[in-house]
């Protein structure tokens, strides 16, 4: 008995380093160690030995079968590792063939430069609002201190509907709309479509946007003014941009002052982008004049705020280095997957 | 507005700057450079020489050898073509290595052309003698020089010094930027008084003498205004034993620098005067003003008249005119008539300064189809204080040049005298405004620079009549700010309560709008808000419908700019046709812009503005991803509900049977489609092309960004698969209806999965199969559930004549 259950166990031994394959080592187990399998088949025999000798036999069977499974599993998972390594040999790709892309769209960049400022003053606490691209002449000259034959309404070509409507020039109507809800303090983006009768050319367009920026509070004032617009110039241009404010003319601020930023392509020294001034006009602001003030129900005396407005497409060409403005309203795809 | 830097200078005698740093300065303090231009810029090492000997070149006919004394004590042998010479001249000599700015033609060259010694024909040559035209101007400003020739001096000239400087041509011109509200700015007088108070120096205005001899000026003339709302002042002086001849040189030189042709002593010195004071003047030939009367009124309707540009004009009511006792005799402010124009043959003249309402200038000027020299400055609103010191100006300038006797006296109807404003002088106010912490001392100072009086008693700024534009104290607060100077203005953020930023919900929703377009592979596009009235017919729009009522815009830019959109898809459709016309493949593209829908026409109110989200494509894909776009986009804004399609939607512009108007609980919120190809061909839009509007106000209200966790399901799902044979002309929609309605709690869900037309199936018919699934939250779900639920389903199918297929 002994004697046979070694030369099982030599011979189930022998057969699994013999095996090559998973399905080999299946085989060897189902022929020593399944139902009919030879080990299988000596415990069946037990009934013929003599009962003392059984637990001898029985742990001689056992140890065998111990011995078998042992080294069964050891090679399965020699052999499993070994298929899994072929495997993966066999699945080796070429990394550097093309992508399959989702071809996902662009937005166009007014949109890009509108978010970018509509994120850093929604940032600052401001809200963002919103008026009529057809505007009553009211709100975009009248209350705006710019009266009936006011040479400005002949300086920024109106469209006109009729005599009372037009086609909103500016998108500061919306300041006077937002002040005469009376609800204060007022911080306050308007970002918006203008029309001005200009033709079309490289840099112009009968229609464009603006971004109108409005601050109502009690002591506010100019310093606020320029600490607001640097703060906005800075995070859209890069924290090296340097701002100039120049005194200038608006019916509706006083003070009023254009901004310039230094060039972001020469820091500043003068190059071709900026014509060699160094220094590129971006905006125009002020206090809030004391009159539309008054026209709007806010007393000056106890008011005061800041306004600026700021071309949407000028920050895009200057950003993107666009050179012709026809293009934003071409709509090629060849241009609007640039951004 | 130009002026000349050394005109400038003359006023502010201690100003030393060049053209940069000037332009700089003043720009800072209110008064914008727009750039120079330095009439020397291609002039270098050009002398006054005298010409001492004249040989004939002897090997060229058309050569002299000129010997040259420019100053050195050497005489300077050059060779030249020029045939106007002659010895003792004086004349501008362009030495060896120096720089002249074009040729004899008057063609500049970009940098001046140098000038270097060598042979002509074998003879030394060692510079060259100049034409104005070489020293980059011409006989338009030099009248004197001549026609074809080298500049000649006058004899006075002194040999040696900088021809340059003696033709005036060391200076520059700057362009200013003056806005609207600094009237005074138009003029000098006023851009040297800014300059003097921004680089603080004194301001020197010429010394106006009294002129004029011991006859009374209103034995020549009697002057009527019988509108003093449009005329607010006119002046008038005499001048009689006119000498007609021309102005002295320097008067021509400061002229020229400012692009005014010289012409004669008289045109020049009013011409000057404008220049200088910003007023304009108008001289008439007193000898042809009948009855020696002027009367100020306006032109009766439909009046002809011809100004002095031998044009015949037709005036209105509304336009103001100067007549004499008989007859208009100029447009006020305007032109003057060619029936009273003065001639060489002039002995007797009427000199005119007024001051005319800014307003009607500009809108007669309009109107008349006429814009002046004049008029430009009248239309600005001039102060009428001006009138009269331009007129004695003028008068001084005519004794001085020996122009003409002036009569005593000026002639001045002048009903109400302008003053200036009074504005209550604030500091704390202006500091308040400006965030600044200046004492009264330092702003008064910067009051005096400018001309403004300050009245203690009463704590005001009295300004002067000319500077109009300060009446609020903010104004003050700007001339503090100005020469305070802006960059010294303190960079601070505002202090007051802490505000939310905000962006509101509809724009979030476009913000959604973009994103899910864009993850579509949709690329941004905007177009005009304006278009062409022809769109209509291009969209094969009938001629009753609602979208030609769109608003027409009474000025535009043309026809085809000339309505308001009434329907978003042309420009859509614009931008897609020069896609295809650049062969750009697979484009898909959209746009979020108004339209425009007016309430009533005319406009008597506002227009319903209203946001759409438009898409189109062309290349891969078909109308079912276009539906696609539009459900993910609804999922995304929390429109939960079923979305239906109406087939019947009645876009002309659209495929007849390939179009749906898009239906979210029982609206219609916008539309889809496949072009019609009618439509294709008239855009030119070689390939299928799908388009989808969505009205995003109508859909605001449906969606939310609010979510409810709903849990994973714990409990199996139940799948059923139906096969069906359904008449044709139902669509699978309507199946899905009552698949919706009649599977109750238990119905989680139903897929379209095969849907089949042709031999196997009869005539009329077509195969259709869905794949239901049931799932229950709380339980699994009983055989009797799922029997109950499908029989519902199916006895609602079989309403419709459907038939199950085994």
């Amino acid at each position: 008995m002994k004697e046979k259950l070694r030369a099982i166990r030599e011979n189930a031994l022998k057969q699994i380093e013999n095996s090559d394959a998973l399905e080999k080592l299946n085989e060897v187990r189902v022929n020593f160690l399944g139902k009919k399998g030879e080990l299988t088949s000596v415990l069946k025999s037990m009934k013929d030995v003599a009962p003392e000798d059984r637990p001898m036999v029985g742990q001689l069977v056992n140890e065998t079968r111990e011995a078998i499974e042992k080294i069964l599993e050891e090679t399965k998972k020699k052999l499993e590792a070994a298929a899994r390594e072929a495997q993966l040999k066999s699945e080796v790709i070429d990394v550097t063939l093309p992508a399959k892309k989702n071809n996902v769209g662009h937005r166009h960049p007014n949109t890009i430069a509108q978010e970018e400022v509509e994120r850093i003053f929604i940032g600052m606490g401001y809200e963002v609002m919103e008026g009529p691209e057809v505007e009553y002449d009211l709100y975009n000259f009248e209350k705006l201190n710019i009266p009936a034959n006011h040479p400005a309404k002949d300086e920024q070509d109106t469209f006109y509907i009729n005599k009372e409507i037009v086609l909103r020039t500016q998108t500061s109507p919306v300041q006077a709309r937002v002040m005469e809800q009376g609800k204060l303090p007022i911080r306050m983006i308007a970002p918006g479509r203008v029309f001005r009768a200009d033709e079309v050319d490289a840099t112009h367009s009968p229609s464009f946007h603006q971004i109108e920026g409005l601050v109502i509070d009690k002591n506010v004032t100019f310093a606020d003014l320029k600490g607001t617009l640097e703060v906005f110039v800075k995070e859209l241009f890069g924290e090296a941009t340097k701002i100039k404010f120049r005194p200038h003319h608006f019916p509706f601020t006083e003070p009023s002052a254009e901004v310039d930023v230094s060039c972001f392509k020469c820091g500043g020294k003068g190059c071709r982008f900026c014509k060699g001034e160094g220094w590129i006009e971006i905006l125009g602001c002020g206090m809030v004049h004391p009159h539309v003030l008054e026209m709007c129900g806010i007393d000056p005396e106890e008011y005061s705020g800041f306004a600026f407005g700021v071309g949407l497409e000028r920050i895009a060409l200057l950003k993107y280095e666009i050179d012709d403005m026809r293009l934003l309203y071409e709509n090629d795809i060849r241009f609007l997957k640039q951004f | 507005m130009n002026t000349s830097l050394s005109w400038i200078k003359a006023y502010v005698p201690g100003l030393d700057k060049d053209a940069q740093e000037y332009m700089d300065a003043m720009t800072l303090s209110g008064s914008k450079g727009e750039g120079f231009v330095r009439l020397d810029a291609d002039l270098e090492n050009i002398v006054i020489g005298q010409i001492k000997k004249i040989e004939k070149h002897p090997d060229a006919d058309k050569l002299q050898i000129c010997q040259i004394d420019v100053g050195t004590g050497e005489l300077v042998q050059i060779v030249t073509g020029a045939q106007n010479v002659a010895e003792g001249q004086k004349i501008p000599v362009v030495l060896d290595g120096g720089r002249v700015a074009g040729g004899h033609d008057g063609k500049k060259t970009p940098g001046g052309v140098k000038i270097k010694k060598g042979k002509l024909r074998g003879v030394e040559s060692n510079g060259m003698l100049c034409s104005i035209e070489e020293l980059g101007s011409s006989r338009d400003f030099y009248p004197e020089a001549p026609e074809d020739g080298i500049y000649i001096f006058e004899d006075d000239a002194v040999v040696g010094e900088s021809a340059i400087h003696a033709l005036g041509l060391d200076d520059a011109v700057v362009e200013y930027e003056i806005t609207s509200n600094r009237v005074d700015c138009f003029s000098v007088l006023g851009i040297a008084r800014e300059a003097a108070a921004t680089f603080d120096l004194e301001f020197v205005p010429p010394v106006i003498k009294e002129t004029g001899n011991s006859e009374d000026v209103n034995d020549y003339i009697k002057v009527k205004v019988e509108d003093t709302e449009l005329c607010k002042r006119y002046t008038a002086r005499v001048v009689k034993n006119i000498k007609i001849g021309p102005s002295p040189k320097w008067m021509q030189r400061r002229l020229s620098a400012h692009g005014i042709r010289p012409i004669n002593n008289i045109v020049d010195i009013t011409n000057y005067v404008m220049e200088e004071y910003g007023q304009p003047m108008h001289a008439y030939d007193l000898d042809t003003i009948a009855k020696k009367e002027i009367v100020v009124k306006r032109a009766a309707k439909d009046e002809k008249f011809t100004t002095l540009d031998g044009q015949e004009r037709v005036m209105d009511e509304d336009v103001l005119m100067i007549c004499d006792g008989e007859k208009p005799v100029g447009i006020a402010g305007i032109m003057g008539g060619e029936n009273s124009m003065i001639t060489d043959d002039v002995k007797t003249m009427l000199f005119e300064a007024a001051c005319f309402d800014g307003t009607n200038i500009r809108l007669s000027s309009k109107r008349v189809g006429l814009r002046t020299d004049a008029s430009s400055k009248f239309e600005k609103g001039l102060d009428p204080n001006t009138a009269e010191l331009a007129m004695n100006r003028a008068c001084q300038l005519i004794e001085e040049l020996g122009a003409g006797e002036v009569v005593g006296g000026m002639v001045d109807v002048y009903p109400v005298k302008r003053e200036g404003n009074r504005v209550a002088f604030d500091p704390a106010y202006i500091n308040g405004l400006l965030g600044t912490n200046l004492d009264e001392e330092t702003m008064l100072s910067y009051f005096k620079k400018i001309e403004l009086g300050y009245d203690e008693a009463t704590r005001e700024i009295i300004v002067p009549s000319w500077r109009q534009d300060l009446v609020w104290k903010a104004d003050i607060a700007e001339e503090v700010a100005r020469f305070y100077g802006y960059d010294n203005i303190p960079t601070t953020l505002p202090k007051g309560e802490a505000t939310t930023g905000k962006l509101p919900f509809d724009k979030r929703i476009m913000s959604t709008a973009r994103d899910i377009a864009e993850f579509c592979g949709f690329s941004q596009g905007y177009s005009y808000s304006f278009e062409s009235p022809k769109v209509f017919d291009k969209l094969l729009l009938p001629e009753d419908s609602m979208e030609r009522n769109a608003i027409v815009i009474s000025n535009p830019l043309g026809e085809d700019f000339s309505i308001m959109r009434t329907i978003s898809l042309n420009g859509m459709l614009t931008s897609l046709a020069t896609n295809y016309n650049r062969r750009n493949k697979n484009v898909r593209l959209y746009e979020l812009g108004n339209i425009y829908l007016p309430k009533t026409l005319p406009l008597t109110e506002l227009p319903d503005e209203r946001m759409q989200f438009t898409l189109g494509f062309y290349g891969d894909g078909d109308f079912f991803t276009m539906k696609g776009v539009v459900e993910e986009f609804f999922e995304k804004i929390g429109l939960c509900e079923k979305t239906q399609y109406d087939p019947k939607a009645g876009k002309t512009f659209l495929h007849p049977g390939r179009q749906a108007n898009i239906i979210y609980k029982n609206t219609v919120v916008g539309y889809l489609g496949e072009l019609h190809p009618e439509v294709a061909d008239i855009y030119g839009i070689g390939e299928k092309a799908y388009v989808a509007v969505i009205d995003m106000p109508s859909i605001l209200e449906y969606a939310t960004y609010d979510r409810k966790y709903e849990g994973v399901a714990k409990f199996p799902a139940v799948t059923r698969d139906i096969s069906m044979t359904v008449p044709k002309e139902i669509l699978a929609g309507q199946i899905e209806t009552v698949i919706a309605q009649r599977g109750g709690k238990i119905l989680e869900c139903y897929e379209l999965f095969d849907i089949y037309e042709g031999a196997q199936i009869k005539d009329g018919f077509k195969s259709v199969a869905y794949s239901i699934t049931f799932r229950a939250k709380d339980r699994t779900l009983e055989e009797s559930d799922i029997t109950a639920a499908m029989k519902k389903i199916l006895n609602g199918l079989e309403g419709m004549g459907i038939e199950l297929r085994q």
